[in-house]
This record gives structure tokens, sequence and C-alpha cells, in this order.
């Protein structure tokens, strides 16, 4: 029976998740420099546009379809939504049949679910900023969601007999048993790769690292983290799939995950810079949020303390690895997504508790008596799923650079995206050169006839 | 007819207004201007790397005043401008060969 608790706290969810997104728009946005600020926020929002219409055609279906070519994907039996009015998903036991009693009504979690699938190319953005072809991108994000985010969503988060009775679900999730909650690999690592990938195929921006590029609105940035923050809790807990106890853990270790990131990132740069900066609060917020999403649903509290200020610091530190590499991951996603996605997902081989969650398939973690065995899965995991992404983002970003072009003209990423790509520009405080509305003393007046 | 210019600190304008009105001048005219000198600028951090602000926001004024009153002028935004540490700016004087008064057609001193 469906379990209308449940099912609320699901909508709720994807909604909130769907805020996400523009949050994600702002928080990059105001990053960049304001001569491209509307690519910045348009490359985010196309990802709505795109990916909702995918998800419905096929998408779904790749992703939580039984196995299908040897496990690589589902397959098409979801195609066009088919199935999934007036049906169910959900777990099954012995004393009630599949769907159980826990049942959503199937389009919940197709829309749930499609939000994460929005969000994911949506971070993949900040790797190319001020550089990138409008269409060029939005057809990367089709490809790149169509070839490599719906299978390893598909790896991740399909479990055996949840859109179906007899659906068998992917590796990572059923097979491998490593634990990923809410994404840190289908979603962070994923988007991570894949933004390291076409950092390196659209070359550095014209200028850096010689010029430093300061961000033009930190208010805009600390405004999209907040919405980030507050979208994340339908991205964790919404994860738990159901109005329970294990919704609430994932809730409060999402929130004590960032509270620690945010200290550990400003205490770095207190000591490394002597200041403890916005940027920095924000981007702090942002990786203990990435790092708590893999483990919120197997972890304790004071677990998730931990997770939260390791990934913190250590991601404070990761942002400077692009000068050092000499890759132009302009905002960071490396740094933050792909870093604290690895940390997230290693750190469950650690801290794993298999007391907060009866439904995990893994084992504890080595501080709680589970020995190595889990955190083999989760480095397992994690490298299948960067190593995947990277090689399609790659091979996919060299063959739109080789035909379209995914790269903007030099004098067009001088004079700024927006204006070449858009037709638009972001800001205009100027009074200058709009009508006044004031007469003039000697403009030629209305002559009446005589 | 003389041009005064000066480049000030930003914070110092409200000082320089009412000097100038301890004088009677009555108008003046302020564009936000950047600029360096021997300031120079400061360092601002972005995830830890740093960022050189190189270019400081200054206030421009401009003040057009009859010549007698010119040097009066000049000294009191001078003093008003003055803090006493690098950065304060600079004023200079100009000679102005004619003014109009846009919405009377006065000319010369009467314009001013």
């Amino acid at each position: 029976m469906v379990n209308t608790g449940d099912t609320a706290w699901v909508l709720a969810s994807a909604a909130l998740v769907m805020l996400m997104t523009p949050g994600l728009a702002f928080f990059y946005g105001g990053m960049v420099r304001s001569k491209s600020v509307l690519n910045m926020l348009m490359m985010n929002f196309i990802c709505l546009g795109v990916v909702g219409v995918l998800w419905a055609l096929f998408g779904y279906s790749w992703a939580f379809g039984d196995d299908a070519f040897g496990g690589l994907v589902g397959n098409g039996e979801f195609a066009g939504l088919a199935n999934t009015i007036g049906h169910f998903v959900g777990v099954g036991s012995d004393s009630a049949p599949w769907p159980g009693g826990d049942a959503l009504p199937a389009l919940s979690f197709v829309m749930f679910q499609l939000m994460f699938a929005i969000i994911t190319p949506a971070l993949i953005s900040g790797a190319i900023a001020d550089r990138t072809k409008f269409w060029a991108w939005t057809l990367f994000v089709a490809g790149w969601v169509t070839l490599c985010y719906f299978p390893v969503a598909h790896w991740v988060f399909a479990f055996d007999g949840f859109t179906g009775a007899d659906n068998v679900g992917g590796w990572i999730a059923n097979t491998l048993k490593a634990e990923d909650f809410a994404g840190g690999t289908a979603v962070h690592i994923n988007a991570g790769a894949a933004g390291l990938a076409l950092a390196i195929v659209l070359g550095k921006r014209k200028g850096w690292p010689r010029e430093r590029m300061r961000p033009h609105s930190l208010p805009f940035v600390l405004l999209g983290a907040s919405l980030l923050w507050f979208g994340w809790y339908g991205f964790n807990a919404g994860s738990a799939l159901g109005s329970s106890d294990l919704a609430a853990v994932a809730f409060t270790n999402t929130t004590l995950a960032t509270c620690t990131a945010v200290l550990g990132w400003l205490v770095v740069e207190q000591i490394r810079d002597g200041r403890p900066t916005t940027l920095g609060a924000a981007s702090g917020a942002v990786a203990g949020l990435v790092a708590i999403t893999p483990a919120c649903g197997y972890v304790d509290p004071m677990g998730a303390l931990a997770i939260g200020v390791i990934a913190g610091a250590v991601c404070a530190l990761a942002v400077g690895l692009k000068y050092r590499f000499g890759f132009d991951d302009s905002l960071d996603v490396v740094g933050v997504h792909l870093v604290g996605g690895i940390i997230g997902t290693l750190l469950i081989g650690f801290f794993g508790d298999n007391s907060v969650n009866s439904a995990a398939l893994g084992d504890n973690g080595l501080f709680y008596g589970g020995g190595a065995i889990q955190l083999g899965r989760q480095a397992l995991a994690a490298g299948a799923v960067l190593l995947y992404s990277f090689v399609i983002a790659t091979v996919l970003g060299l063959i739109i650079k080789s035909t379209i072009g995914f790269r903007v003209a030099e004098e067009d990423e001088v004079t700024g995206v927006d204006e070449t790509e858009h037709a638009e520009t972001g800001y205009d405080y100027s009074s200058l050169g709009g009508g006044s509305g004031i007469a003039h003393a000697n403009a030629p007046t209305r002559v009446d006839a005589p | 007819m003389k041009l005064v210019t000066a480049v000030v600190q930003p914070f110092t304008l409200h000082h320089v207004r009412e000097a100038l009105e301890h004088l009677a001048v009555l108008g003046m005219t302020i564009t936000e201007a950047k600029g360096y000198g021997r300031q120079k600028g400061h360092t601002e951090i972005y995830r830890g790397s740093e960022y050189d602000v190189d270019l400081i926001p200054k206030i421009k004024i401009e003040v057009v005043v009859p010549d007698e009153l010119a040097d009066k002028v000049l000294d009191a935004v001078a003093a008003a401008a003055r803090t006493g540490r690098i950065g304060d700016g600079k004023v200079w004087v100009t000679a102005v060969e004619h003014v109009v008064r846009v919405r009377t057609g006065e000319r010369g001193a009467d314009a001013v």
C-alpha cells in the first residue's frame, strides 16, 4: 500500500533538490567575473530543461529498469515513463509482498531521482567557466547524462527489487555492496571527474593563472551556498525515501558535517592566509555537504562531525592543486566535489555503523569493528566511477571540440561570454543612456494643423 | 576663472564639501574614480590564492571658482582631505576660458 507520509516527504524532497540547481547557479555565478555571470547561470539552468526531457524519454528507465547489457544500464521497461502511473516502488518482505507497506507512487520516485540527474551535470559547469560555447555545453550535458550519469545511477542507486519485485539493480549497490546513501560516487565523484576531464580538454582561460580572476559577487556565492544547504536536506534526508528515523539521522548528519566543515575550512584559511573569508565559509559548507552525502545514512552523528571537519580542511588545501598541476578548473569542481566525494565515500569505510541503518548491505567500518573490507569496497566504487566518468567525459569533450567546437573564440572570451553567447549584460546600474522622460526645452513639439 | 580638481580618499568627501560651503562655493561635481600612486594597492585572498588590487577607489572633485577664490579653495580642499597617510591624493588648479550656465545662458563669472 502507498504510504502517504513517505510520499509527502519524497515529493517535498524532490522540490527541495530542484532548488539546488538554481542555488548552485548562484554559488558558481558569484564566483565568475561579471562579464560571464549570465552564462554561468544558464549553463546550470539549461540542465533543468535538457535532462528533464531525456529522463522522461529513457533516462529513468536506463537508471532504474531491470539490469540490461550485462548490468551497464537498466532496460527500457519505463521508457516514456511507461509502467509508472498507478504503479508503485518499494521493498517487499516475507510478511508483506512487494512493494511492501512503505510503497511510494512510482512517479514520486521518478521526480525525486530526476533532480539528482539534473544537478550532477550542472556541477561540472564550474570547471569550464567563462569560455564555453553554450550549445556545445548543452550537447555535452545531453551526451554525458546519457552515457555516464544514467548508467552510473543504475550501478549505485538501483537496488534489487525496488522498482519491480524481480528487478535486478546495479552492481555497486548490490554486488559490490559499497555504500553510497545519496550520491558521493554517482553525483560528486562522477561530476568531479568529468569536470577535471573538461578543464583539460578545453584548456586554460586566457591569462590564467598569471592573471587572477576575482569573484564578482561574494554575496551571491553565500546565497547560493545557503540555498544548496537548504536543498541538500531533500537530497540527503529525502534519500531515506520515507518519513523515518533514518531520514532524521540523515538530516542530523547533514547538518553536523556541514557545521564542522565550515569551521575546518576557516581554520585552515586563518592559519595559511591569516584571514577567514566569506568564500571559504561558503566553500567549506559545500565541501561538508558533499562529503556527508554518501555517508549520511550510514554513520552516527559523531562520525558526521569528524567527516565534516576532515572534508572542510582537506578541500581547503585541495583547491590549490590546480595551480600545481596547471589545469584551470575555474571554480574548483575537482577540489570540492571530486575530493569531497572521495573523502566521504572512503570515510564510510572508517565510520560506517550498521546500527544506524538496518537496511545497510555493507559491513561496519574500521572504527566500528568491521575491518578493512568495507573500505576496500568503497575505494573500488569510487575508483570505478571516477575512471568511467573521466573517460566518457574526455571522449565526449574531444568529439565536441573537434566537430562544432567547445570553446568560444579568444576575442569573445575577452569581451565576455554573456555578450557574445547570449547578447545580454548581467548588470546595468547606470542611469546613462535611458529615456529620461523629462521634457526637453527645445524639443520639437507637435505642430497643429492650421 | 579657475578649475580646481581634486582626487581624494572617498571618505573625506564630506569634509571637503563642508570646507567648500564655508567658502560659499555653491556647487561641485564628483566622479567615482580609480587610480594608483605611491599608495600602491592591497591584496585580497580567494580560496588561498592572492589577488592584487592595484587600482584603488578615489573620488574626483571638480569645482569652477572665480580667480580670487582659487587659492583659498585649493588650501581648503587640501586641508579637508588630509589624513597624513599615503594615498591622500592631489589637488590642482587650471585656468578656465569660458563658462556658460545652461539654463539662463549667463556667461563668465556670473555663470559660476
